[in-house]
């Protein structure tokens, strides 16, 4: 019959085209270079949703314009009484009365961007009120998080992950997966820092130990330098007092890479200045020579040597009791870069390696136990015909396999569920067919015309109930996410194709037994 | 080999009433019992919190942990083992989720070293910020709404060849929510609010069909997040998943004892109402009881065999596909002859 030729080449196509999808996962670098990924859950590995605090990044533009907004009256021998952060967004500058026609000019030429909010003049102190517009505040907000995405890819990217999946979400949310990673606190650690370099000078005039207790003095800022003690494995705590004011940050750093100190043979990071870094730099050493310069990092004092004289070149050096592994990851940061705003772990899914293993050898292990008791269960209830749905079951497991190469879809824990109940619900439509079938038969027709009835009264009710099973899990694609898609995925694929299996492959045995075999008696 | 022979003939829609009546009771069960726990027992994915999960080398005591717990002030955490008992595995749990960040994990494993003397592996972690429970909580809800408002759509068509007035049900059913979205009602009271306006629905445009599955898969879930509720297990996001699949297979199973009710219809169409049911429901017994065997058996096989992390999600599915099996036998097709019986035409 060649209608039954045509339907075999149809599966015999599906069979092989399931096959070669599945190779892939078997054999390595076989073509066509699709595995089956394994899910953060069964490979181990981290999921991390962060969110950058878009405010301070804000904050430190308005800081930074106050900083600006003093040296310009510095240059222009403007008398202030303060250039200030007021409620974290605002600028206060107060100024003599007799300077304001010059203040404006200034805020004129060179600060076209600041919007008025308010302005008083008191007793001769004129104070004005200044902040950033609306839509140049949320462009600020929107770029610091795709900032902060791509300092933290940099940052991956040099730590070594392998596909690292790195996505915004929303506003200010960031989305980091990391398979197969082992130090997750390490790489947590180098995805969360801020990592923001300043140089900042030493306050030598007060005594930090007061300053701990007591109150810190105007325009310094009380920070501390962390050491643990290689001998004793303590952590030893030192107060620095240093000047509020940092005269050069980490953003005019072109590299930082990690050295070996060959006098006490510990390493340290050092780093390299751009060419206005190096100027910067150059002048600053040069001003303060026999003054102490505190190296600091994310308001941690990492070291705070004294100047010996002027340092042309753009170099320097960060020290402080590394292990070779802590400054490998302090060195990527640097040359990742700062984030522009610090940013908090809002959840976190860890699963380590060993879990992750056992995960899927007891998964499959109850997939085996429980297909093999189907199985066996099928043969027994229908003889032949049990068989045949046997055959089926297991052509629908290649096909669900292939699937998820094909598709590049993600198995995870409870993608492996999802293909066990398939595994239960696939032979539901042979049972329905089947069941027709014996009903046909009992009505006295022959075993062909039994079967072809059987087929065509149960296919409309196979499709129906399937339909709904697929709604769900549509509906769980759409609003799962991870190891949920996961289930989704393996059950939309578990239906579809045992769909196929069940109305399309097993009706070709049927035929060819009964038309080319010309079998009389059905075994069912 | 046969379970049912092809002649039997329970009668099942005989003792419809006492089955509305253990029905019944095992819903009040389940509402009393959330009532009583103060409603579903959220795990981290929906309330916030962390869950450490942590293996020993050796074995160790619940006690000790606590112990060196309390040097990371974790006091108010729980502990609890879990998986096998030779595992030496448990679950630390706490409502903090700020706990995870520099250097905690190794702070927590030498603080267990320290405490109970053996070796310790951190195996899992999960943290959930509170704002992420909540997001996750309402994306749970609204998967569980909108896949409750496809399958009406679906079964009002599919039934009663009615496309016209399902996509009214559907259009009707969304601008209910929305109005009472506007209230600022919470998630739970807008699903139970649009599942009350579905059946209203469904009662004034005749859709008896319809009418039976859904209250078929109310009575499903219901009773599952009863029998979740009584053994005092926590919700998280693969329970969702199995509470959907549970809606898709108690729908597949009522599917099926719905097509041979509308084919006999057609075939006897001068018998009585009850007795075309029941013999519809004998006809399809078998089947029903097959195939719930073979997913029992698989699932069973995932319950016990599975691991500890897919333990609920198995016992989930366990429970749902065996209430699921019983109320497209017993729930939804005595609702369809309920329908006759209070007046409403054929």
């Amino acid at each position: 019959m060649k209608n039954l030729t045509w339907r075999l080449v149809i599966v015999a196509a599906v069979i092989i085209a399931a096959l070669i999808y599945i190779l892939p996962t078997i054999v390595p670098d076989m073509w066509p270079h699709k595995k089956i990924n394994l899910g953060l859950d069964l490979q181990g590995g981290m999921h991390l949703a962060l969110e950058v605090d878009t405010h301070k990044a804000l904050e430190s533009t308005i800081e930074r314009t106050g900083h600006e907004i003093r040296d310009f009256l510095k240059k222009e021998h403007i008398r202030s009484a303060g250039v200030e952060r007021v409620n974290g967004e605002k600028l206060s500058v107060k100024i003599s009365g007799e300077d304001a026609d010059k203040f404006d000019e200034i805020l004129n030429d060179d600060f076209p961007g600041l919007r008025i909010v308010s302005r008083s003049d008191e007793g001769g102190t004129v104070s004005i009120v200044l902040d950033l517009p609306e839509k140049e505040a949320e462009r600020i907000k929107l770029m610091a998080t795709d900032q902060a995405l791509e300092t933290i890819r940099n940052r991956i990217d040099q730590f070594g992950v392998s596909e690292p999946d790195i996505r915004k979400q929303g506003e200010n949310r960031i989305l980091i997966q990391l398979p197969g990673i082992k130090d997750t606190q390490r790489a947590k650690d180098l995805i969360g820092r801020t990592a923001l370099l300043e140089f900042k000078l030493l306050d030598e005039v007060h005594d930090p130990k007061a300053a701990v207790g007591g109150t810190v003095p105007p325009g310094t800022e009380l920070l501390w330098q962390i050491r643990v003690s290689p001998e004793t494995n303590r952590e030893i705590k030192t107060p620095y007092l240093v000047k509020k004011r940092s005269l050069l940050t980490g953003a005019y750093l072109t590299d930082a890479r990690v050295q070996i100190d060959s006098q006490y043979n510990e390493p340290y990071v050092g780093i390299r200045f751009d060419r206005k870094g190096a100027r910067i730099f150059e002048r600053i050493t040069g001003e303060n020579v026999k003054k102490r310069l505190a190296i600091v990092l994310d308001k941690k004092v990492y070291s705070a040597p004294v100047i010996q004289e002027k340092i042309a070149g753009g170099e320097a050096r960060i020290t402080g009791s590394f292990t070779t592994e802590e400054a490998r990851d302090l060195a990527i940061i640097l040359r990742a870069g700062a984030l522009p705003a610090p940013v908090k772990v809002l959840e976190e899914r860890t699963v380590g390696p060993s879990l992750g293993s056992d995960s899927i050898r007891q998964g499959l292990f109850s997939m085996i136990v429980g297909g093999v008791l189907v199985v066996i269960f099928m043969v027994i209830y229908y003889n032949g015909a049990g068989l045949v749905a046997d055959m089926a079951l297991i052509f629908n497991l290649i096909l669900i396999a292939a699937g998820l190469a094909g598709f590049q879809a993600t198995l995870t824990l409870p993608g492996i569920a999802g293909i066990i109940l398939t595994i239960g619900m696939a032979v539901d439509a042979n049972v329905l067919i089947f069941e027709r079938i014996r009903e046909e038969m009992a009505l006295g027709k022959t075993p062909h015309s039994a079967v072809t009835a059987g087929y065509e009264r149960a296919t409309l009710t196979i499709l129906d109930a399937n339909v709904t099973t697929l709604i769900a899990a549509l509906v769980l694609f759409q609003f799962g996410t991870g190891p949920i898609k996961g289930f989704a995925v393996t059950l939309s694929l578990g239906v579809v194709s045992s769909m196929f299996t069940a109305l399309f492959v097993t009706r070709i045995v049927f035929d060819y037994l009964l038309v080319n075999r010309r079998v009389r008696r059905l075994s069912i | 080999m046969q379970f049912i022979k092809p002649d039997v003939n329970i009668d099942i829609i005989g003792k419809r009433k006492i089955a509305f009546c253990a029905s019944c009771v095992l819903i009040l069960i389940s509402i009393l019992s959330l009532l009583f726990h103060g409603g579903p027992k959220y795990g981290v994915d929906f309330a916030g919190g962390t869950v450490i999960q942590v293996k020993f080398a050796s074995s160790a005591n619940i006690p000790d942990i606590k112990k060196g717990l309390t040097t990371l002030s974790l006091e108010s955490a729980s502990v609890q083992s879990f998986g096998e008992a030779g595992d030496n595995e448990f679950l630390i749990r706490t409502e903090q989720s700020e706990i995870t960040e520099q250097g905690f994990s190794k702070k927590l494993q030498a603080a267990l070293k320290t405490a109970t003397g053996s070796d310790t592996e951190i195996r899992r972690v999960e943290m959930v910020g509170p704002q992420v429970g909540k997001d996750l909580r309402e994306k749970a809800l609204f998967a569980m709404f909108y896949a409750l408002l496809f399958i009406t759509i679906y079964i009002s068509g599919r039934f009663e060849l009615k496309w016209v007035i399902s996509g009214v049900v559907a259009a009707a059913l969304m601008g209910a929510v929305y109005l009472f979205s506007m209230l600022n009602l919470s998630i739970p009271f807008l699903i139970i609010t649009a599942l009350i306006v579905s059946l209203v629905l469904f009662w004034f445009l005749e859709l008896k069909y319809a009418m039976g599955a859904i209250v078929a898969l109310i009575h499903d879930v219901t009773i599952t997040v009863g029998v979740f509720s009584i053994f005092d297990k926590e919700f998280s996001l693969p329970i969702i998943a199995a509470l959907l699949t549970i809606i898709g297979y108690s729908l597949n199973d009522t599917i099926i004892v719905f097509d041979r009710i509308r084919e006999n219809l057609r075939k006897y169409s001068k018998k009585p109402l009850e007795i075309t049911i029941n013999r519809s429901i004998n006809e399809t017994l078998s089947r029903t009881i097959l195939t719930s065997l073979t997913t029992l058996v698989v699932v069973a096989a995932l319950f016990v065999l599975g691991g500890g992390i897919i333990h609920d999600f198995a016992f989930a599915l366990l429970v749902g596909i065996l209430v699921g099996t019983y109320s497209s036998v017993y729930v939804a097709s005595p609702i369809l002859l309920a329908w006759q019986e209070f007046g409403k035409k054929r």
